[in-house]
């Protein structure tokens, strides 16, 4: 394993939302049983900081965004669907289920 | 005028609706005043319709005209894209930008790009759109157009609700919204949800008869206020949309007695002295070759000499032709063009669509502000349009320019068949004043025979003049009316001459007796003079026995006198 991790992930939510609250407790999840100690994961409120929204093309929110590795991709929603997830970030889902 | 003041200043008392002004031509019109401030507007069609140009037209006037800054949002078009798109209208969306006048917002979705993993909202949206607000101070917001979003993303119900939520969040921020939508199979837009949320909703349309396309613009809801509910069509062209609020109600424009020259002095005396009316409608009919367009340039002519503007429409000739033509009959036109009073418009007629016709010709006489306006001929409209659809555009044509003070001049193509004796009549209840030009035929040639149908308001002459072009220009002569009936030509011609060789017989018979009587009198006068000079002696004879006698009386008297003093001393002697 690299020092650096491979997975850079940018978690956009709307203040403390359930939505968004959901979202970030499920990723969370989904990360440390998946990528644990492979991943850096930012969070940003877009309250705080709207002028980022236009910037990262923001419009639903929660959105997830994988920043590396390429593709980036853009993950809505409340992190609920986990195989949509892994999908979303590039980990084959029957990999783990084996 | 003052009624409509009236009107919006009750208005205003009575708390109606605040509008916020389009600052598109005829729009405002058409809405009373603009679209409803604070609340969403849907405009919607189908694909390049101008739904985009309509709505950035409404950021950049509102940016430039009334100093409110506007936020686009982008769904579809980058900026860099709007930027040139609209550059071509002469808008300079960077140097707006760079004011903070405008701020273009493109939102990029894209499908494959995007993992749906659970519940979500569209407050991203929400934030981005308000933080563009917030950070020019915008008063109006674009989002064109919304429905990408159903592309980009699954969840309808989310869309439904969130878009729904988004249009009640902008009524809250207090901006004036346009939402554009595509147009859908049986509803105004393909999720039938916009046009109920929106105040007000604005369909446009590209509507196809004949192999001609007209835009057309109609309101089809407008809450809380009244509002003109025809299709009106609009143009797009380098000045942005133009739209024609094409007919007014009432018959209430001023009007004016002033007189205008026809160009033509003898013309101007058939109809009472002085010419037509200022600001009336004129319409010229006749066969073909009959000379309308050569009254119509003579009538332009006239009013560019006095120093007045005059736009002309030529749907038949080009402006170089009608010149060269006119240039045979001592009419220059060139000059008024050079010295800006005459403006030439030619168009076939078939270029555009018979509304667009009207707007392009509303357009020009918007900007070159003229005195008369002349269209030569209307019958060629016919061509793009039936003859109910030339009168009513004609009509509406009328209206405008009665409204402006604008004398208008049309030239109509007359043949002998039913067909356009009807555009006569169509359009000559319409007019203030009638001139029919008809070919008189007779001895081998033809002759134009003119005539004042009607002139309202005048008192115009009944008779038929002969109409005749000459290198110097036109002219009306009396027609003679002989024991064969109406003569012109070389018949008038003839008829004269005769006139005048017998003129000379009698004229010299006349002098005849003259010498005469002038003998006569000269006979009697020295008859005259001998009878006097007979009397005269006579008289002194007769004065003569007169004198005498009184001598003779005077001296008998003296004599007595003396013999009386005689006798008296011999008296006094004694």
């Amino acid at each position: 394993m690299s020092s650096s991790p491979q997975y850079r992930l940018v978690l956009f939510v709307s203040g403390a939302s359930p939505n968004s609250v959901r979202a970030l407790n499920n990723l969370k999840q989904i990360c440390e049983m998946h990528l644990k100690g492979n991943y850096k994961l930012e969070v940003v409120d877009v309250y705080q900081q709207p002028e980022l929204a236009k910037q990262e093309q923001i419009i639903a929110l929660p959105t997830l965004i994988k920043k590396s590795p390429t593709p980036t991709r853009h993950l809505i929603g409340d992190m609920s669907d986990r195989v949509k997830v892994l999908r979303g970030l590039g980990i084959n889902p029957s990999d783990i289920a084996i | 005028m003052t009624k409509k003041i009236n009107k919006l200043q009750k208005q205003k008392k009575a708390g109606l609706l605040p509008k916020s002004r389009t600052g598109i031509n005829g729009l405002d019109e058409i809405t009373g005043g603009g679209l409803p401030a604070g609340r969403p507007t849907l405009i919607c069609g189908a694909a390049g319709c101008g739904k985009t140009l309509m709505s950035i037209e409404f950021v950049v006037r509102g940016a430039l005209t009334y100093n409110e800054p506007g936020v686009f949002m982008a769904f579809e078009e980058k900026a860099d894209e709007l930027t040139m798109n609209v550059a071509s209208l002469g808008f300079d969306l960077n140097q707006l930008i760079e004011d903070k006048l405008i701020r273009i917002d493109h939102v990029h979705i894209e499908r494959s790009e995007i993992e749906e993993t659970g519940e979500y909202d569209l407050e991203g949206l929400f934030i981005r759109l308000g933080y563009a607000i917030d950070s020019i101070g915008a008063k109006r917001v674009v989002l064109d157009t919304i429905e990408n979003l159903f592309a980009g993303l699954d969840d309808q119900i989310v869309l439904r609700s969130e878009i729904r939520r988004l249009f009640q969040w902008l009524k809250e921020k207090g901006v004036t919204a346009i939402i554009t939508g595509e147009r859908g199979d049986n509803s105004l837009t393909r999720q039938g949800l916009e046009e109920y949320v929106s105040d007000c909703v604005i369909l446009l349309e590209n509507r196809i008869s004949n192999q001609i396309s007209t835009r057309l613009l109609r309101i089809v809801k407008y809450r809380g206020s009244v509002h003109g509910t025809n299709e009106y069509p609009f143009l797009i062209d380098e000045d942005g949309i133009s739209v024609l609020p094409v007919t007014s109600l009432q018959l209430d424009s001023a009007v004016s007695t002033e007189p205008i020259s026809s160009g033509i002095p003898s013309l101007d005396t058939m109809l009472g002295g002085a010419g037509f009316y200022k600001g009336s409608t004129i319409l010229i009919s006749g066969t073909a070759g009959t000379g309308k367009t050569s009254i119509a340039s003579s009538f332009a002519n006239a009013t560019c000499l006095d120093g007045k503007k005059c736009i002309y429409f030529a749907f038949e000739e080009s402006p170089q032709q009608v010149i060269r033509n006119m240039r045979s009959i001592g009419i220059d036109l060139n000059k008024h063009i050079k010295s800006g009073l005459l403006e030439f418009h030619a168009s076939r007629p078939t270029l555009h669509g018979l509304e667009m016709h009207l707007v392009a010709i509303h357009k020009s006489i918007k900007r070159f502000k003229p005195d008369i306006v002349v269209l030569d001929p209307v019958t060629n409209l016919i061509t793009v349009g039936s003859v109910s659809e030339v009168k009513s555009m004609l009509i509406r044509l009328v209206d405008y320019l009665q409204n402006e003070g604008i004398t208008v001049m049309f030239t109509a193509l007359s043949l002998n068949n039913t067909f356009n004796e009807q555009t006569d009549e169509g359009i000559s209840s319409l007019v203030d004043a009638w001139l029919l030009i008809r070919d008189i035929e007779s001895n081998g040639e033809r002759n134009r025979g003119l005539y004042v149908m009607k002139s309202r308001g005048m008192g115009h002459s009944n008779q038929i003049r002969e109409f005749i072009i000459t290198d110097e220009g036109l002219e009306l002569v009396d027609v003679y009316l002989g024991p064969d009936g109406v003569l012109v030509g070389s018949a008038r011609e003839a008829h004269i001459l005769r006139e005048q060789t017998g003129q000379a017989l009698h004229g010299q018979a006349v002098s005849r007796k003259d010498r005469e009587i002038s003998r006569k009198r000269k006979l009697l006068e020295a008859k005259i003079a001998g009878l006097q000079t007979e009397f005269e002696s006579v008289e002194e004879e007769l004065n003569k026995v007169y004198l005498e006698e009184e001598l003779k009386h005077k001296i008998q008297e003296d004599n007595r006198m003396e013999m009386i003093q005689k006798r008296k001393s011999i008296k006094a002697r004694k």
